[in-house]
């Protein structure tokens, strides 16, 4: 059984160690320091920590000012108030201007929990891709996350990181690599390929497990760059296979489904089936029934593996 | 803070002549554009580039510089007409305005203007910007100050009062914001579409120090600038008292000219009026 790690705990610490490597970084909060874990850079470097109060669009646009000034801000709160309070600013100052500012989300996904649909973000991923020029990642675990801050860092230019709530399993090891438009290949099989992200990434291998004991091998990528995709490894492997199915905590429209059925759909259509949530809010409920009820299982993976390879 | 001479001043009022005459001149060759919001601001925008800002045209990304933001982005006539005077582009260019592949956009895009330090044009997003460089200068103990210009119109945006609130709250006294009151949006005047009065409390109770001039008087601008700069521990506000379309008697007070170019005709009295 993997170690179970909180990916927004493991970027507090990534954030310090970050601080300390360069005075640069300034973090900047929307009253959600003890949640989104940014409460260790402010004790650790409190001039160089901002709270915002409880204003995300005056956070981002002044996160925009700081970096236009210089500093890499990363500016964190929620995925829903990051991505949908914040949208235009982000586009029309960040994004526009191509500002180095780091924008760090957690609680992504309906994982969230109990509190419901209005702090689930679910479709974040899709407004943030679809804006020109935005680099997305979702990394799967808490080894991954701060590679994901450092990758962020050194780019220039924004990014959106999607981080979740919940501790999840480590599945990736410290030596891995982690490369903006680029994936990870977790494990090769030749009768379907499965394209994860974040916490779908663990389920993937579960239900990549199960099948070879039905005798079915599974590609498993771990795709935590949404944007740029890595279109590259997606198309051979789509080729190799000639079955995709994509995994994600996030609404089918516009996220990695989309993002993969986009390449496929131009360049190889092969069979497709996306396990995400299909245009519905979230709920409140422990994680883990909520992800049955929204068929963001392994089972789900699986039963999607075998209806793409029948499609062949 | 300098006495203006007389004959300082007489320059900078003939400055002031020459930008509107750009900016019916630059409007008329686009077609399209905001002439009421940028003939309103040009004292403020002449004030600040032709006596207040510490600035290089020939650099204009020096580090030590002055910053200014318009945060009514579509005031980018006046912007861009004071630039070009200033030197930091060709007069020349005023004429490519709004046009295919020109670096004047019809609103401001910091990637393509010399001296255009943030692309604005979506209204309520400048002064949170400004807090952002003028927390980073006092990060990195600069003595820069930052200038950000708002239309009065704009202050029904919420993120105005956001952003008011954090500039009072981290003690910004390196910023000097600036609003052009006159006294009309788009639709009609500000007090009957929704009203953002009154101005001076509410900034007050925001948190700032609050200055109020005769927009169209360089010398009244000029003396409440050298005032902001003087008081510590708060932003300062100077709220400008202004006539929209100033200059052009047809324009003057008259919210239809906001987003309007004038017709051959109407270009001819405006600059025969401008003269």
């Amino acid at each position: 059984m993997a170690e179970l790690r909180c990916t927004r705990e493991s970027c507090g610490n990534a954030l310090v160690e970050l601080g300390k490597a360069n005075q640069d970084i300034v973090v900047l909060s929307a009253d959600l320091a003890g949640s989104t874990k940014t409460d260790d850079f402010a004790k650790a470097f409190p001039e160089r920590f901002f709270n915002m109060g409880i204003a995300e669009a005056n956070m981002m646009n002044t996160a925009a000012g700081l970096a236009v000034s210089g500093k890499i801000p990363f500016a964190t709160t929620f995925a829903i108030f990051a991505s949908g309070r914040a949208w235009e600013q982000i586009r029309n100052t960040i994004a526009y201007g191509n500002l180095n500012v780091k924008i760090v989300a957690t609680h992504g996904g309906i994982s969230v929990g109990p509190d419901g649909a209005s702090h689930q973000g679910i479709e974040d991923m899709a407004l943030m891709r679809l804006i020109p020029g935005m680099t997305v990642l979702v990394p799967c675990d808490a080894v991954e996350t701060p590679k994901a801050l450092v990758a962020a860092s050194e780019y220039k230019g924004p990014v959106y990181v999607r981080l979740a709530r919940l501790k999840i399993p480590v599945i990736t090891q410290l030596t891995d690599s982690f490369v903006i438009g680029k994936s990870n290949i977790l494990r090769e099989g030749s009768e379907v390929t499965i394209i994860a992200c974040g916490v779908m990434v663990a389920a993937a291998l579960t239900a990549a497990e199960a099948l070879l004991k039905e005798n079915i091998k599974a590609t498993v990528i771990n795709a935590y760059s949404i944007k740029p995709l890595d279109t590259e490894n997606i198309l051979s492997y789509a080729k190799k296979t000639g079955a995709v199915v994509t995994a994600e905590e996030h609404l089918a429209a516009g996220g990695l489904g989309s993002a993969v059925a986009e390449v496929l759909a131009q360049n190889y259509p092969a069979p497709m089936e996306m396990v995400a949530i299909n245009d519905r809010f979230g709920q409140s409920g422990e994680p883990d029934e909520l992800m049955k009820e929204y068929h963001l299982t392994a089972d789900d993976i699986i039963r999607a593996a075998k209806k793409a390879i029948s499609r062949k | 803070m300098v006495t203006l001479t007389t004959d300082k001043i007489e320059k900078l009022k003939s400055k002031a002549k020459t930008i509107r005459q750009h900016i019916i001149r630059m409007i008329r060759q686009a077609g399209s554009g905001h002439p009421g919001g940028s003939l309103s601001a040009v004292e403020i925008l002449v004030a600040l580039y032709f006596n207040k800002l510490k600035i290089n045209p020939k650099e204009p990304k020096w580090s030590e510089r002055d910053r200014f933001l318009l945060s009514k982005g579509h005031a980018a006539p006046v912007w861009y007409a004071t630039l070009a005077e200033a030197g930091f582009f060709p007069v020349s260019q005023l004429d490519t305005l709004r046009k295919m592949g020109s670096i004047l956009q019809g609103h401001p895009d910091m990637k393509r203007t010399p001296g255009v330090e943030m692309s604005s044009g979506s209204l309520g997003q400048g002064l949170s910007i400004s807090n952002g460089i003028a927390i980073a200068g006092k990060l990195d103990k600069k003595s820069y100050r930052v200038y950000v210009l708002l239309g009065d119109g704009e202050c029904q945006e919420g993120q105005v009062w956001e952003a008011a609130m954090a500039s009072a709250h981290y003690k910004l006294d390196n910023l000097c914001g600036l609003i052009d009151y006159n006294g009309l949006q788009i639709d009609g005047p500000i007090e009957k579409i929704m009203s953002p009065l009154p101005l001076t409390e509410k900034w007050t109770a925001f948190g700032w120090n609050v200055i109020n001039v005769d927009g169209h008087n360089i010398e009244e601008i000029i003396a409440a600038l050298d005032k902001a700069e003087t008081v510590k521990g708060k932003p300062t506000m100077i709220i400008c008292r202004t006539v929209k379309g100033k200059g052009v008697s047809f324009m003057e007070n008259k919210h239809g000219w906001h987003g309007k170019a004038p017709s051959a005709q109407e270009t001819e009295q405006a600059l025969k009026e401008l003269n």
